[in-house]
């Protein structure tokens, strides 16, 4: 019953999802809240926000890490790597794998991070301050660092083979699905793929200060509003998703539940140095995506933008998709309007929700839009949801310094019409 | 402040690395070693850490790696009491 393999390696398919977003802390409810245009942007709460130049997040509100993360994990670890540890178990029940079944040495993990457990971090460092070196945790050696969450999903779950973590701001979440496809490439079975962050607290936003890119704003509706006339800056927010993904003949072995999907391409750029005159490669990156998945632009149903919320990124980002598919070419859309920006977290989470479009025929919308940009001529999908027949999606990333990334991903109706079975 | 007992012990696991689900703390785990409970080394100094906090004891990392149960770690720990007593 495998389906009919062309030149290629054999299709990789995503089998299994789990979500931790400010809007919804499962797959289903965070895309419940995502058709509503439900936001997960409020006042932060986690501390006191009122002495600091930013006064509003997407937090995960109320969430008891307890419920999800054996107490022993939850010492030795800091939030973002809760947030993972937690998703992972959802994705890993979705696609009904037993690890213990598999090989461990063909089971990888590659997480995408870009803020570390800075909460974690600054508690110690206040107690390195206040009351000495004595009070330091032991755990401090590993839990801050962008490689916590891979080490601990791998040991946890005895994925034991190939085990990486990727660290390009907000592209990461894409760049670590493009690792992880390569790995399953190679000689693996199944990989664990996304990323989450968690940088809520008052370290991890002051960090962010320098680059003058978070809004000052207080009203939660007017705050981060990507591609509109009155964009000034992005919400910090926490969450992400993590994905199983596996090839498919491995999948069709393993007699896995069901298919979400696959990766059908992806590419990554990084931009010409400042000041040197030659333009941003976000284009290059989804034409190099779309030429990696064979999928002429034409058959590009939706883009998922990386969504900045800032002016003049915003209006380069609008450029690279209009230079692909025309002025109003193609309909466009960010619901991490409703999330805020979540790093390494974003790209997982936009995978899934495109996923999730091909699945029920629908485009979740950019909410708080207004009124585009001048420069900004895209068909974006504000407001509602657009019932649409979503084949194939591009997704785009963006990280802070120069990191650009795209995946093309195709739902599973797509793919069934295209492999012959499903 | 005399003596380092079983019960400081547990309490001090128990807020300072957590217990595994599948351990049951409270059992005879004395001889039991560190590693079988779930404690890596890193959890072994991270409890030395604690100790040191509430007895009047210092305990070098090098030592660390010699406390490999619960029962060489209490041992360990009052003969270091009663030699500063």
């Amino acid at each position: 019953m495998t389906a009919p393999r062309q030149d290629g390696p054999a299709p990789v398919v995503v089998t299994g999802l789990g979500v931790m977003a400010p809007n919804g802390r499962n797959v289903e409810d965070y895309w419940a809240s995502t058709l509503a245009g439900k936001s997960g942007i409020d006042r932060i709460t986690r501390f006191d926000p009122a002495g600091y130049p930013v006064q509003l997040a997407g937090e995960l509100r109320s969430f008891d890490a307890a419920e999800y993360v054996p107490s022993r994990l939850l010492m030795e670890t800091s939030m973002m790597s809760h947030l993972a540890l937690a998703a992972a178990d959802m994705a890993l029940a979705d696609a009904e794998v037993v690890p213990a079944q598999l090989p461990e040495y063909e089971l990888g993990v590659v997480t995408a991070n870009a803020t570390g457990g800075v909460e974690f971090g600054q508690r110690e460092l206040q107690n390195l301050w206040s009351k000495g070196p004595d009070h330091v945790g032991a755990y401090m050696s590993i839990a801050w660092f962008f490689a916590a969450t891979t080490g601990q999903l791998s040991i946890r779950h005895r994925f034991r083979g190939h085990c990486g973590v990727v660290v390009a701001e907000q592209s990461g979440g894409l760049d670590a699905i493009g690792q992880g496809r390569r790995v399953l490439r190679q000689d693996h079975r199944l990989v664990l793929v996304g990323g989450t962050e968690s940088a809520m607290s008052p370290a991890g936003v002051v960090a962010q200060l320098p680059t003058g890119k978070l809004s000052p704003r207080t009203d939660p509706t007017r705050a981060y509003l990507p591609f509109d006339a009155d964009a000034n800056g992005y919400v910090p927010g926490e969450g992400g998703a993590i994905l199983v993904l596996e090839d498919r003949d491995s999948a069709l072995a393993r007699g896995a539940a069901r298919q979400y999907g696959e990766i059908a391409g992806y590419a990554a750029t990084f931009d010409p140095r400042p000041g040197s005159g030659r333009p941003p490669t976000l284009r290059k990156a989804a034409e190099l995506a779309l030429a990696d998945a064979g999928v002429p632009a034409g058959e590009i149903d939706v883009v998922f933008a990386d969504a900045y919320g800032i002016a003049e990124l915003d209006r380069q980002e609008a450029e690279a998709i209009t230079a692909i598919f025309g002025p109003y070419g193609v309909p466009v859309t960010a619901p991490k309007t409703m999330t805020g920006r979540l790093y390494a977290g974003a790209g997982g989470l936009d995978v899934i929700t495109a996923l999730l479009a091909a699945r029920d025929g629908v485009i979740p919308p950019t909410i708080n839009v207004t009124e585009t940009a001048p420069g900004c001529e895209l068909d974006l999908v504000r407001e509602r949801p657009r019932p649409c027949e979503v084949r194939t999606a591009l997704v785009l990333g963006r990280g802070h310094g120069g990191f650009n990334s795209a995946m093309v991903v195709r739902g599973a109706h797509q793919q069934a019409k295209e492999g012959g079975d499903n | 402040m005399s003596e380092f007992t079983e019960h400081d012990l547990r309490r001090l696991i128990r807020i300072s690395v957590g217990v595994d689900d599948s351990v049951d703390l409270d059992s005879d785990i004395l001889d039991v070693p560190f590693t079988e409970l779930g404690y890596d080394s890193l959890a072994v100094l991270e409890v030395a850490g604690r100790i040191e906090k509430e007895f009047p004891v210092s305990i070098p990392d090098d030592d660390v790696a010699d406390l490999e149960t619960p029962r060489k770690t209490i041992d360990y720990v009052n003969s270091k009491l009663a030699s500063t007593a």
